[in-house]
């Protein structure tokens, strides 16, 4: 099965007054047309530049240099993201790839009603008049799930709950009909009622049209419901990967394992006052980071002279499973 | 002035917020009833929580209680005193006991001022006089309270992720050493691992200097452990408070149940036995009679629709705005 998108050692740096920040390193991974993967990981980890990178939507060098190779597979056949003009990455980008975005302001224009904004996504892929445009756009309103949407079309953003606002910008996303869905963050503002018809909603749309998505959410009871397979990244690199039910069951990288831990339980409200489980530290300055495992000052499996000495590689654990830690052997038994 | 030990910190009664909304074009106008008779307490040293549907009036409630919005009706008690008319100027020596740390991070931080000027922002405009040193000293500290490197302070907000702003967001919060912090979704954009020591340092500091909370997240877990009560609103009013153990025990009303039957969980088998809600949010703009949950609840009578079910005792400490006091309802967690 050839995949629908194939990223292959991606990197990423910004330059600013202070410095160079590399923000990714030797990211490859691949998704296949229907299939959903989940990004998770450390706050500034690199999920969102990801993301970003393949939508070619980062600052242009030099403040900022990408390099490696995303493929994508077209309607037209194969392209090479990172090499396409920005005309045709326009189409890219209002079409076949849909992005939705953590921050709903960012991407939501404040002085449109919403309506007409999605309509205009909607008379940019498909054409036809403008009345049917709005219908459509309503239409898309209703399936996300806008209580009113004839009348809440007619709203500005600010007039929305962040959770409408959020719910707004993905159906505007799917105005395009795309392959591939890029969501990041796309449930954090939505309380739980509204973020399961979400996730009951992209797994509709995804058995339906084939969609692909990559899922980017830091939260892990998310990754359960969604994913079929999870990406976890640290400090720019990812450090895991694993079909969602084998990462969730039996992680092997020190941090995932951290992390498993820190999701918090509802049994929490029947303890007031203790304090949650997390991992000690933080992630490193990435000016500075430290030239071997990156994870190694907080990691509880760390032995100076294995994992303080070279970056471990990514290895093969099982058939789709792959890690990066030098002590995974040990840490499986 | 002093403040007797059993006066609320924050004491709220009937608070409505209402936004007139339409466009000119259609000509349909109408009137968003975003808070209706909300009312609450919150004692010194205390975290509310509050949950509920998005758009159900969390943050607007969040926004009036500290005047950044003006209510349309309700009064407003903050250290023993009324603040709900009180002009922008009497507002301000209020303000520095109260802050919001933002649901929106993006918008929040200003992109042409490093991360030092941000978060000294406040201590000037409250005219905390001290040396430049003493100060970049205060944002250093403050700095590392939230997980972030000293040296962050010379950055600007878009050299940082998501989650590393929001933090960015809580320390300025914590610049005036406030007695409130209303909290809305401030820990909603973290990785698991940041938001466990966020809301750890949250509780130290609630311990270390009787901080008092509004804490508004959609995550029940994350609410649950941090809160004493938790309130729950639906559509723009309390449906349900109580004690955090006795509302993860035995929940009261249908909403609340629905709500934590939806809470996503790493383990399949744990997972509840989900109740997926019928329907939408009702539109803010005409409210449906009685009560507002009984088109999508599967307990309604004929009777739900007569009336606005008022918040009624279920238990100590425990309310809730059903007329059905038949309902056996399922719980997320077991007494112990
Ligand atoms: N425009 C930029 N200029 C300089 N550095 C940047 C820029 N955008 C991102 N970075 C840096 O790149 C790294 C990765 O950031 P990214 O936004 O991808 O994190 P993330 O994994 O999405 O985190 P979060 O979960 O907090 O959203 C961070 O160190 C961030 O500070
Ligand atoms: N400035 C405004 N003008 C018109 N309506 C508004 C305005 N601000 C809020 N509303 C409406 O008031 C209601 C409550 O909104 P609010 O933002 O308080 O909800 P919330 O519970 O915080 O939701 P979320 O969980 O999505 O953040 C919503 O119907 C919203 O559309
Ligand atoms: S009052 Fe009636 S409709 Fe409302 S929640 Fe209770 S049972 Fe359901
Ligand atoms: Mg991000
Ligand atoms: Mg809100």
């Amino acid at each position: 099965m050839s995949a629908l998108l194939d990223v292959e050692d991606l990197a990423v740096r910004f330059r600013s007054d202070s410095g160079e920040v590399t923000a990714l390193e030797g990211v490859s991974f691949s998704v296949a047309a229907g299939e959903t993967l989940a990004i998770v990981g450390e706050s500034s980890s690199g999920k969102s530049v990801s993301a970003l990178a393949i939508m070619r939507l980062l600052p242009p060098a030099p403040a900022c240099r990408v390099t490696g190779r995303i493929r994508f597979q077209g309607r037209d056949g194969p392209i090479s993201l990172l090499d396409l003009p920005e005309r045709a990455m326009v189409a890219v980008r209002g079409g076949e790839i849909a992005m939705i975005f953590q921050e709903p302001m960012t991407s939501l224009n404040p002085v449109h009603m919403i309506g007409r904004q999605i309509a205009e996504a909607v008379l940019a892929h498909e054409g036809g008049g403008k009345t049917a445009a709005l219908r459509r756009a309503i239409e898309l309103l209703d399936l996300v799930g806008i209580p009113d949407a004839a009348r809440r079309a007619e709203s500005y953003p600010h007039q929305l709950s962040g959770g409408m606002r959020q719910r707004a910008m993905i159906a505007m996303a799917l105005a395009s009909r795309p392959k591939l869905l890029i969501a990041d963050e796309p449930t954090t503002a939505l309380d739980v009622t509204v973020q399961a018809q979400i996730l009951d909603l992209l797994r509709r749309l995804q058995a339906e049209t084939g969609l692909a998505i990559i899922f980017i959410t830091h939260n892990l009871g998310v990754v359960a419901e969604i994913a079929d397979r999870t990406l976890v990244m640290y400090s720019g690199q990812v450090v895991e990967e694993a079909p969602t039910a084998s990462l969730l069951a039996a992680p092997l990288m020190p941090y995932t394992r951290g992390l498993l831990n820190s999701v918090p339980r509802l049994e929490a409200a029947l303890r007031p006052g203790q304090r949650l489980p997390a991992i000690a530290g933080n992630v490193p300055d990435p000016r500075h980071r430290p030239a071997a495992c990156t994870f190694q000052p907080r990691c509880d499996w760390a032995q100076p002279d294995i994992c303080g000495v070279t970056r471990p590689g990514m290895e093969r654990v099982a058939e789709a499973h792959l890690v990066r830690c030098a002590r995974w052997r040990e840490i499986a038994v | 002035m002093t403040v007797t030990v059993t006066a609320p910190l924050l004491d709220v009664q009937d608070l409505a917020k209402h936004f007139p909304v339409g466009s000119p074009l259609s000509g349909k106008r109408g009137i968003v009833r975003g808070v209706d008779g909300v009312s609450f307490t919150i004692g010194r040293g205390e975290v509310l929580g509050l949950v509920g549907e998005s758009g159900s009036g969390k943050t607007t409630v969040g926004r009036t209680v500290l005047r950044l919005q003006d209510p349309t009706a309700g009064a407003i008690r903050f250290r023993g005193q009324d603040i709900t008319h009180l002009s922008r100027r009497a507002l301000r020596p209020v303000r520095q006991h109260m802050q919001l740390v933002f649901q929106d991070p993006y918008a929040s931080l200003n992109p042409r001022m490093s991360v030092e000027s941000i978060l000294s922002a406040p201590l000037i405009i409250h005219g905390e006089k001290m040396a430049r040193g003493e100060r970049r000293a205060r944002v250093e500290e403050a700095l590392q309270l939230v997980g972030l490197f000293p040296a962050a302070a010379d950055r600007y907000p878009h050299e940082f992720s998501g989650g590393q702003r929001q933090r960015i967001g809580i320390a300025r919060a914590l610049m005036l050493r406030p007695e409130l912090l209303v909290a809305d979704e401030a820990v909603s954009a973290l990785d698991v691992s940041v938001q466990a020591q966020v809301i750890n340092l949250l509780m130290d500091l609630r311990e270390q200097l009787q901080l008092s909370m509004l804490f508004i997240a959609h995550d029940l877990a994350v609410v649950g452990a941090i809160s004493d009560r938790v309130a729950v609103m639906y559509l723009g009013r309390i449906v349900e408070v109580a004690p955090t153990a006795a509302l993860f025990t035995g929940p009261r009303h249908p909403y609340t149940e629905a709500l934590f039957s939806a809470a996503p969980d790493t383990d399949p088998a744990r997972r509840p036995q989900r109740i997926v809600l019928k329907g939408d949010l009702p539109s803010p703009l005409s409210p449906p009679s009685g009560c507002a949950f009984r088109m999508r609840c599967p307990y309604a009578v004929s009777a739900c629709a007569d009336d606005q079910p008022a918040l009624r005792v279920a238990g100590p400490g425990h309310f809730k705005a059903c007329i059905r006091d038949d309902l056996t309802l399922s719980a997320p967690l077991k007494v112990r």
